[in-house]
């Protein structure tokens, strides 16, 4: 640009001077401060810098927002284990009092424990559910009975987050765990007799009212089961309501209304959804409660509107030509939308039914109001069985006042992110792999 | 159509040598007139332009003769085209079958996104054309001979048909035309997207296809409709000024706006 100005102006010097007339020559050989350019060049600038900046800002609060769930939530991955010299006695076996054995066990480590104050607080070192455990080994195993052995049990969630904390910082009281406690507890770290494994049972287990022993499993399943009914629902009807406005319906006030509204529906409140499903599913219909059949008929209403609209978006991605392509051939209207419309406008639909249903996966309120909420411990059997999602169950541990929660509900938060990065990485690869270029 | 043919009487006599031919044809656009009272016949076998200024109508009667403007909305028709001396306004006709018999090839190249074998072969299959694969593989291979595209895409059939130039493409949608075995191929514009090449064999194609098919062609380029066409109907807003030979229209126009408009003078 400059150039071409700069040559410009020197062939009008070149001009002027061939004229000899030197007042004008003077005026333009002066060099001229392109000062428009400059502006223009700094406000580009300028606009650039903005947009680093904003992009700046949005990665800090992502990575703040990474940096924080995932620095509580990693501790959850790992549970702590007391190595406790367990004698299996046959008369206690007998009676199934592995209550009596774990905490005798305690007890050979600690002699010195004698008043019931100490001995009831020495006996919560360990979960509640180490009795069940040791159970569960006897019954695989019939020949230890008899015999001692050194075993690993779960600590209880109060020993196990102390223990990892004092891992970091020595001396410091954390939680509910009182002085002798803390005591105990280094001393079994200092023997050795304490260690962190890798959480499996959070990955196998439901939730539970103890901390060390609450898992993702089945919310993890209530999340799917619900979004199968979501999906079964709100796929082939937003398609089809798409598919018949954008192809088929005449251009009236009424399609126009009908537009409008699911423009607006889009738009609803989430919570207001799940008022509805309140009100029609379980009170007029009478459906069973906090079901996962419920849940994603909810959600299937919530992303309906969300569907129509990216459907409808996708099928007027494709050009009007090829509609009159198909149309000049010979092909009926039906055709014309399943033999090409549909099929090219396809991976639109697609990157955008997903993205929905990442959004579904991802919503809370509605499934409050039709009673997801509840203590859900086993894997829902039938689609009509109690059921809770993930979501649902971050919701639940994060109101759960005890410490072993705070990184369960961090570590769930962490699965919950990791479906939604799968499904927008799915999305994305949909777009990129099908996309049709016009 | 054969159905058709015999539910409906034959009312006119047309010479054998007359296509299509159109009645006082009157188009309206919501409240705005497109065509006035249009009559033209159009020859078989032979190669027919349709020239004029942008607007003038030409488009909207090319839609007229394979009723492509069902799809325009507001589009009200009044007026008779017949083919074969059938009228193809008429309740009982198919338009299904009427565009399989008037086949249409549009300004810009717009095959569908599939194989190229695909493209071809959707006429054909959804008119239930061939009875197996053996005989859609053969019309399919015929068809791309035809339009001197075989020897350019045989080894790679399967390739999407938008990945071809644009000359090709054309040449691609001009064989999806004629694999449904049409009477009558309508272009519109074929050349207006392509380079002077590519335009050079598609209308070699033109001439060859003269032969069989009965084509109307609207063409923005005078040169154009003088090399590829037989007989030659000027439009000019929304009537026929003058319609007849090519060689007489070119050379000795009665109107003064032919005239002006082969001179150059407007458009």
């Amino acid at each position: 640009m400059i150039k071409l100005f700069e040559r410009r102006r020197r062939i009008t010097v070149q001009r002027i001077k061939k004229k000899k007339s030197p007042f004008i020559y003077k005026a333009y050989s002066k060099k001229p401060k392109h000062t428009w350019l400059k502006k223009r060049k700094v406000a580009e600038r300028r606009f650039k810098a903005a947009g680093y900046i904003a992009i700046l800002i949005s990665s800090l609060f992502l990575l703040s927002l990474v940096w924080n769930v995932f620095s509580s939530g990693r501790s959850a991955f790992t549970e702590t284990q007391i190595k406790l010299p367990i004698t299996f006695e046959a008369e206690l076996v007998e009676q199934e009092a592995y209550r009596k054995i774990v905490q005798n066990a305690l007890m050979e480590i600690f002699p010195e424990v004698k008043t019931r104050k100490e001995k009831r607080a020495l006996f919560v070192l360990t979960s509640r559910n180490a009795p069940y455990e040791l159970k569960n080994l006897v019954e695989e195993n019939p020949e230890l009975v008899g015999t001692k052995k050194e075993i690993w049990v779960l600590a209880s969630s109060a020993v196990s987050v102390f223990y990892r904390q004092r891992l970091l910082e020595e001396s410091k009281r954390i939680g509910n765990i009182n002085g002798t406690q803390a005591a105990w507890i280094t001393q079994l770290a200092q023997s050795k007799n304490m260690r962190l494994d890798f959480n499996f049972a959070f990955f196998t287990n439901g939730d539970s009212r103890e901390a060390e022993q609450a898992g993702v499993l089945v919310s993890t399943i209530g999340s799917f089961m619900t979004i199968l009914i979501c999906i079964l629902l709100a796929f082939p009807l937003g398609v089809a309501t798409a598919i018949y406005l954008e192809e088929f319906a005449p251009k009236n006030w009424f399609t126009d209304f009908i537009e409008i509204n699911i423009n607006n529906l889009a738009a609803v409140p989430s919570i207001i959804f799940g008022l509805l499903g309140l009100s029609i599913y379980l009170n007029f219909f009478g459906m069973p409660r906090s079901s996962s059949l419920v849940g994603g008929m909810v959600l299937a209403l919530l992303i309906l509107p969300v569907i129509v609209i990216s459907t409808r978006n996708a099928l007027q991605a494709v050009p009007q030509s090829i509609r009159f392509a198909a149309a000049a051939l010979g092909a009926t209207p039906t055709q014309v939308v399943f033999h090409h419309t549909l099929i090219y406008a396809l991976p639109g639909i697609m990157t955008g039914v997903i993205l929905s249903i990442a959004r579904a996966f991802g919503e809370t309120a509605p499934l409050l109001m039709i009673g997801m909420v509840a203590f859900i411990a086993d894997i829902p059997k039938s689609f009509t069985d109690p059921a809770t999602t993930l979501p649902v169950q971050v919701y639940l541990w994060a109101n759960n006042p005890e410490l072993g929660f705070v990184e369960k509900t961090a570590a769930a938060i962490m699965v919950l992110l990791g479906f939604m990065i799968l499904m927008n990485l799915l999305a994305i690869y949909v777009r990129r792999r099908y996309e049709i270029k016009w | 159509m054969s159905a058709q043919k015999k539910s409906v009487k034959s009312d006119t006599n047309l010479s054998d040598n007359i296509r299509m031919k159109t009645q006082a044809l009157i188009v309206f656009y919501n409240e705005e007139q497109a065509l006035f009272d249009v009559s033209l016949d159009i020859y078989n076998n032979k190669v027919t332009a349709l020239i004029g200024p942008s607007g003038c109508g030409k488009s909207t009667f090319m839609r007229c003769l394979n009723r492509m403007n069902d799809y325009v909305e507001g589009c009200r028709i009044t007026g008779k085209v017949r083919l074969d001396g059938f009228n193809i306004y008429k309740d009982n006709v198919d338009t299904i079958l009427l565009r399989q018999k008037v086949g249409m090839v549009f300004q810009k190249p717009n095959p569908f996104p599939k194989s190229i074998y695909e493209n071809v072969a959707y006429g054909p299959k959804i008119h239930k054309l061939t009875s197996n694969r053996e005989e859609l593989d053969a019309l399919v291979e015929k068809t791309l001979k035809r339009v001197g595209l075989w020897d350019e895409v045989a080894d790679r059939l399967s390739a999407p048909g938008t990945s071809l130039s644009g000359g090709q493409q054309q040449r691609l949608c001009i064989a999806r035309a004629i694999a449904t075995e049409p009477e009558v191929i309508l272009m519109d514009e074929p050349c207006s997207a392509l380079d002077p090449i590519a335009t050079a064999r598609i209308e070699e194609l033109i001439a060859e296809l003269e032969q069989r098919y009965t084509i109307v062609i609207i063409t923005h380029s005078m040169q154009q409709a003088e090399r590829v066409s037989d007989y030659t109907a000027f439009f000019h807003m929304g009537r026929i000024i003058e319609s007849g030979n090519t060689e007489k229209i070119f050379n000795d126009p009665e109107h003064q706006k032919t005239k002006d408009y082969i001179g150059g003078k407007f458009g």
